[in-house]
């Protein structure tokens, strides 16, 4: 019954949240800001499965977030897909390359397993910028528009390419958060939570550990894909920092700041860590320090995270 | 009554003064935007930009401004981070209103930044480097840097003058080299060049002896090019002086600051490069017309850092006079005049060269914007 509460509350708390923001914007400015939180939410909500139900750590994300982005800005020049299918393609791509590697790599533990993940993102960023002829190189290179600004204006709706991505970004956000909210109850969910727990535990009542986490990184490499993908759809350009060891990082900081157990924390997450910097632009040469500041501070004194402690804290002011 | 009148009176002039003094920044001031790599890897660029940038901005604004009306310079930091310096970009056109933008310390950011002021129409100086900026020409894109073809260019004339034609080019795989290595490559054919060998290290190599080897016993070999930078490109040096190869080195325009020579010691002696003035200011001739430029803002810019000034910051620098040039004949308020404007710069003597833009060519240097040295006994020496 609670477990029910929980999903719908979230979701009722994301789309209000969706919706009513956009009120307060002053400028379309806040819409891109608005965007850039929810793509980055999604490849977030992928690691709270990952490193919040299944317990496991990923520090080479932000290297599927480059095979989405990058398939995103190849697929239509080399094969002729439309734009939108690159989104597709990407998801293919980087949810065989996770099962793949993710089949040897998932039998490390801890740090063996940080390692691994972080090689990985760093191979896969290094073909971005070593392979020039197809990506561009540090450079970077353009993405095609997906269209649908100008379909819009043919029938008479003209809107801002932040504005569309906004509602765009949203809706695909809204779609993961029910996919990963479904996925805590499932039997798979129950199976994740319960090898993050204890693996040995979780074994003995006949869970094929292996099998669970491979399935886990998959998901998770498939929301980060699907995040790089609008990223580079909706920036109409795209370079090899997206898939960058600082971005993966970024990632897994929003993951744990907002709260690694909760799919909401996703979207507090993303929306410090994306939204903060803009605001504290005003403190000039004292931005970074700041920034620094609020996370050691949440880290300190709300260790499981932003949304986990405040829920925690609520509970306990209404008893 | 009387009392009253007075009263009225006194209120009005009070209102009519705290007004003016409320209106009168507002109604003068002039929004240039700026984000830069103040931060993270490409600092080394940003830094000195970003310094440049606040430097001209307060000194122009202690003399009067432009026309009497303040300059307010809007900068942020977006790291090297193309899609950061994406939302700046947005946050200055949209949220800001800025009437023009200098910006962009590396090719990924600026290329990111460009639908943006294209879309919006707001003119935009780029500081980063290579061509694909200004070519196919945008309407709305200017940079000042020279570009890497412009580096092969000059280094193939001096070649020609010397009679050299088969060449070696030994190339990093960081971004810097492996651009420079395509447009000398691209250059060859059509300044007579024939590349005989053609070698790769990584920008983190710390032994490049293998690759010159091989470079040096190709046979009829007249000159080597290096397009690294920084220590790799000193290691390089080093190891050409001990393998005794005996043909000249031509580096590129990125080792051009003393820390190339620190790290190089004696091996350093002989190397010929292609710089921009600003770096040998002090042996330029006296009726050099870049002389004054240079000195004045070098000078400038070490007296209000303390650092060393380096190409970098002189690229903002000019980015910034045309700016004002253009504003001043322009009108501040205007952005697609000032655009107009940045576009009929001509004669421009800046820290890069003598800028003539046009509406085929937004970035408006030619060679002789390079300066070809070679160093000497440890130090600068202009090798005409």
């Amino acid at each position: 019954m609670n477990s029910i509460s929980t999903k719908y509350a979230t979701l009722i708390a994301m789309v209000a949240v969706i919706v009513i923001a956009p009120m307060f914007f002053p400028s379309s400015f806040y819409y891109r800001i608005g965007a850039l939180i929810f793509i980055n939410g999604l490849a977030v909500m992928g690691l709270v499965v990952l490193i919040g139900y299944a317990g496991q750590v990923s520090l080479g994300h932000a290297g599927f977030v480059g095979i989405g982005a990058y398939a995103a800005a190849l697929g239509p020049i080399y094969l002729g897909l439309p734009p939108v299918l690159g989104i597709v393609l990407g998801a293919l791509i980087s949810g065989s390359l996770a099962w793949l590697i993710g089949r040897p790599i998932l039998r490390l533990r801890g740090h063996y397993l940080a390692v691994a993940t972080l090689g990985v993102g760093i191979l896969i960023y290094m073909v971005l910028n070593n392979e020039a002829q197809l990506t561009g190189g540090p450079d970077g290179m353009p993405v095609q528009a997906i269209g649908l600004k100008e379909f819009l204006k043919s029938i008479g709706y003209s809107v801002k390419g932040s504005v569309m991505w906004y509602w765009l970004a949203a809706i695909v956000l809204l779609v993961g958060a029910v996919i990963g909210l479904n996925l805590h109850d499932s039997p798979t969910g129950r199976a994740l939570r319960s090898l993050h727990d204890s693996e040995i535990a979780a074994r003995t009542v006949g869970i094929d550990v292996a099998r669970y986490k491979l399935r886990a990184f998959v998901i998770s490499a498939v929301y980060a894909s699907v995040a790089g993908s609008q990223l580079a759809l909706m920036n109409k350009f795209i370079s090899p920092d997206v898939a960058s060891f600082l971005h993966s990082v970024e990632l897994v900081t929003m993951t744990v700041l907002g709260g690694a157990s909760v799919i909401f924390g996703a979207l507090v997450g993303a929306t410090i860590l994306t939204a903060l910097p803009q605001v504290l632009t005003m403190f000039e040469d004292f931005e970074h320090v700041l920034l620094g500041l609020i996370m050691m501070l949440v880290m300190i004194f709300m260790r499981a995270g932003l949304v986990p402690s405040l829920i925690k804290l609520i509970r306990r002011l209404t008893k | 009554m009387k009392l009253k009148v007075h009263m009225k009176t006194a209120t009005l002039a009070l209102a009519t003064t705290a007004l003016a003094v409320l209106a009168s920044p507002v109604l003068a001031e002039i929004k240039i935007g700026s984000t830069l790599a103040q931060t993270g890897p490409a600092s080394f660029l940003g830094d000195p930009e970003a310094k440049t940038l606040r430097m001209l901005v307060d000194d122009l604004n202690a003399n009067g401004g432009i026309n009497g009306e303040q300059i307010k310079l809007i900068m942020y930091d977006d790291g090297a981070d193309p899609n950061k310096a994406r939302t700046f970009a947005t946050r200055m056109v949209e949220d800001d209103e800025v009437v023009a933008v200098i910006a962009g310390s590396t090719t990924g950011a600026t290329m990111a930044m460009i639908p943006v002021f294209e879309d919006a129409g707001v003119p935009f100086i780029s500081l980063a480097g290579a061509a694909v900026i200004i070519d196919p020409v945008k309407k709305w894109v200017f940079k000042t840097p020279h570009t890497d073809t412009m580096a092969c260019g000059k280094i193939y004339a001096d070649m020609n003058k010397r009679g050299i034609s088969k060449v070696g080019i030994i190339s990093s795989s960081g971004g810097f080299g492996k651009s420079m290595r395509a447009q000398c490559m691209g250059l060859a054919d059509a300044s007579g060049i024939e590349i005989v060998a053609d070698e790769v290290y990584g920008p983190k190599d710390a032994d490049m002896t293998p690759q010159l080897t091989k470079i040096g016993n190709t046979a009829g070999i007249q000159a080597v090019i290096d397009t690294g930078f920084g220590q790799s490109a000193a290691i390089v040096a080093r190891n050409f002086s001990q393998l005794q190869i005996d043909v000249p080195l031509y580096e590129s325009h990125g080792v051009a600051s003393k820390s190339f020579i620190d790290l190089a010691g004696d091996a350093a002696n002989g190397v010929r490069l292609p710089a921009s003035a600003l770096l040998v200011a002090e042996i330029l001739a006296d009726d050099d017309p870049q002389k004054s430029v240079v000195v004045s803002y070098r000078d400038a810019y070490e007296a209000a850092t303390g650092e060393p000034v380096s190409t970098f910051g002189g690229h903002a620098a000019d980015a910034f006079n045309m700016m004002v040039a253009a504003i001043e004949r322009a009108g501040p308020t205007d952005s697609a005049a000032i655009r107009d404007e940045i576009e009929k710069t001509t004669g421009f003597i800046g820290t890069g060269g003598e800028v003539n833009m046009g509406p085929n060519d937004h970035l408006g240097l030619d060679l002789s914007a390079f300066r070809m040295l070679e160093i000497k006994d440890g130090t600068w020496s202009i090798f005409e």
